[in-house]
């Protein structure tokens, strides 16, 4: 279904380039954010590069939302110091507003004007050149693929245009950096995937460096980088392929009538330690093809299917936190006080 | 739901419209005012696409005017010195039909929260300021239209068509369309619910309208009514209006003591530019709060 091969010819040439060049888009330097008790952000340090695709990746909670709106001088940091486009996002406020775009993890669209009255009405708060904003729009636009419906209000369109459309309008000002919350989240997997094509080509069209936060491990794919965040700290910063390779395991699913005795039995003859996922028994051994034969051998229970697969981000995600992303998520603790900073953020004031 | 995203995937990639590379000016005052302009104009284009609510907020003027005028009349005959109650109402209708469209303008504020687009607005490189102030004269504005409407009934009530008269009234409701905005967006800067805000609304437009003496001359009432009603923003909105008509009509000297008497002040009668300049020094003072608590929220 996410079939990547096709778009994935350009990831790998991307890596490391830094268009525009003026030092790094992105500094962060200690950066806390506390939220009454709650430590929400708790100093992170990272670079990211001019013309970069930067995932930030990390389960519901971890903090993701709260950095980037720190980024985007929505929050004041408590600590720290970051600067976004060559400036700094608490003392030249407005500089860094002039050079970003944003697209929220929740919609900010009129839905009674038009798309294009949207995209205008962005263009005039940023005070864009007239005679550009038409032009500006058209291309946007067409890049999208919602020229056709421009005129239409936004009331009537589905849920990825208007993703689109938020994306196009946070491109209207040629911003040098784009910050994307979850720029896919509770869409179907075609829309998603039309929406990473969108972010591709906008790298590969426009001097542009690409800041995004997704709890999707398979989308964090498709950046050049990617920092994993959980607990409000980041745990692994590299590129994709070089955090799985680090692991240095491949990923084994076996099949058994009685999990927990195999579990049992792979800690006490192989010192591996085995987890249940999705019903099956799931662990990770160096050179995984050549494990089957042993375990087919030594292994007392009968084994009805077994698989070996290369590591995923989300067995990074495991090796780094000793969970899945999806547990974490699951986690009542986490979901708790992801409440509690939902109740706070609504009525946080500065 | 017509665009599907295979297509869309085949628009993106085909060979386009070359690279548009925009710049965004550092802030100036021409930027504000260009902002400014842009969330005024923003209300008028919603305005002018929910012609559902030009007819209910209509409604509830329109009852007072016929309804309680003509259901009335044959009591308040003998008190009105044969000027119909409905001329003498209309004053104070033409005032709260402003008001009632001017709150639901405030209310805005309320629904971009609620559906985001405010972040939208909030994040621009501008300051907080332009965007109160493009609402309230959006909402002053688009109250102004719906005023128009309301004048245009005159004649219904046996007031004249004198150009100066139309053009007086137009003025004065400008000023309290803006004045009430600015109340409105102050209370709903603070008010993070729809309902709540209608709530505050109906607790406070009411009491409001029905203590101004829209419906009732202002002298030689209950004591504590006449402290309330010296209090009550929206007497001085209601007072030149009336004063202003009544001008234009041909009516006894008995029937103009009695039903326009003027507002005083421990016996002193207030003049109309100072009245009107209550409402404007008001407008301006709640138009000062509501950009100061918005620049301090969030």
């Amino acid at each position: 279904m996410l079939d990547r091969v096709t778009f994935g010819a350009g990831m790998a040439s991307a890596e490391g380039n830094s268009r525009g060049g003026h030092g790094p888009a992105i500094e962060v330097r200690g950066l806390i954010k506390n939220f009454d008790e709650i430590q929400a952000v708790r100093g992170v340090d990272f670079e990211v590069a001019a013309g970069e695709v930067f995932g930030f990746l990390g389960p519901n909670g971890a903090g993701k939302t709260t950095t980037i709106n720190m980024l985007c001088t929505l929050a004041h940091p408590t600590a720290g110091s970051a600067r976004v486009a060559g400036h700094d996002v608490v003392r030249e406020r407005d500089d860094v507003r002039r050079n970003i775009g944003l697209v929220f993890q929740d919609p900010t669209l009129d839905t009674y004007l038009s798309g294009a009255e949207n995209l205008r009405m962005h263009a005039e708060l940023y005070g864009v050149e007239r005679r550009l904003v038409g032009p500006r729009m058209e291309q946007v636009l067409k890049m999208v693929g919602l020229w056709q419906r421009r005129d239409s209000p936004v009331g009537t369109y589905s849920g990825g245009m208007r993703r689109r459309l938020e994306i196009a309008r946070g491109l209207m000002h040629s911003p040098r950096v784009l910050f994307l919350d979850e720029p896919t989240i509770g869409l179907d997997p075609q829309t998603r995937r039309s929406i990473w094509t969108y972010i591709r080509e906008l790298k590969e069209r426009e001097e542009i460096t690409i800041f995004m936060t997704t709890h999707y491990m398979d989308e964090a794919e498709w950046c050049d980088r990617i920092a994993i965040m959980d607990h409000g700290e980041i745990v692994a910063l590299d590129a994709p392929e070089a955090l799985k390779a680090a692991i240095g395991t491949d990923r084994v699913t076996i099949h058994t009538d009685d999990n927990a005795r195999a579990i049992a039995e792979l800690s006490e003859r192989f010192g591996v330690e085995a987890r249940i996922s999705e019903g099956a028994v799931v662990f990770g051994v160096p050179e995984g093809e050549a494990f089957v034969p042993r375990l087919f051998a030594e292994l007392d229970i009968p084994i009805r299917a077994v698989s070996v697969s290369r590591p995923t981000l989300d067995d990074v995600f495991m090796s780094y936190t000793g969970t899945t992303i999806r547990d974490a998520e699951e986690d009542q603790a986490v979901n708790r006080s992801r409440q509690m900073m939902r109740v706070m953020h609504g009525g946080a004031r500065r | 739901m017509t665009t599907t995203a295979p297509s869309a995937v085949t628009e993106a990639l085909e060979p386009q419209t070359p690279v548009v590379r925009v710049h965004v000016p550092k802030r100036s005052l021409a930027s504000e005012l260009r902002a400014i302009k842009i969330v005024w104009r923003r209300e008028l284009i919603r305005y002018r696409s929910d012609r559902l609510r030009m007819v209910t907020t209509l409604v509830q003027p329109l009852l007072f005017l016929f309804v309680l005028g003509a259901g009335l009349q044959s009591i308040a005959r003998f008190g009105t010195h044969g000027v119909s109650l409905k001329t003498f109402i209309y004053p104070g209708i033409l005032c709260i039909s402003v008001m009632f469209t001017a709150m639901f303008s405030a209310a805005s504020i309320v629904w971009d929260r609620e559906f985001g687009f405010l972040r939208e607005m909030m994040v621009a490189p501008i300051r907080r300021s332009s965007i109160v102030v493009g609402k309230c004269l959006g909402g002053a504005t688009v109250a102004g239209f719906q005023g128009l409407i309301v004048i245009a009934l005159a004649g219904l009530v046996h007031v004249p068509y004198d150009p100066l008269l139309l053009l007086g009234i137009f003025l004065l409701q400008l000023a309290l369309a803006f004045a009430i905005t600015a109340f409105g967006v102050m209370i709903a800067v603070r008010i993070k619910q729809m309902q709540s805000f209608m709530g505050v609304m109906q607790m406070v437009v009411m009491p409001m309208f029905f203590i101004s003496g829209a419906l009732f001359p202002v002298a030689g009432l209950p004591a504590w009514l006449a402290v309330l009603n010296r209090l009550d923003p929206l007497t001085y909105a209601v007072d030149p209006m009336r004063r202003l008509v009544f001008n234009h009509l041909t009516i006894s000297p008995a029937a103009r003591r009695v039903l326009d008497p003027g507002v005083t002040w421990w016996s002193w009668h207030v003049p109309v530019l100072l009245e009107v300049g209550v409402i404007i020094a008001l407008g301006l003072g709640m138009l000062g709060i509501a950009i100061w608590e918005f620049s301090t929220t969030e």
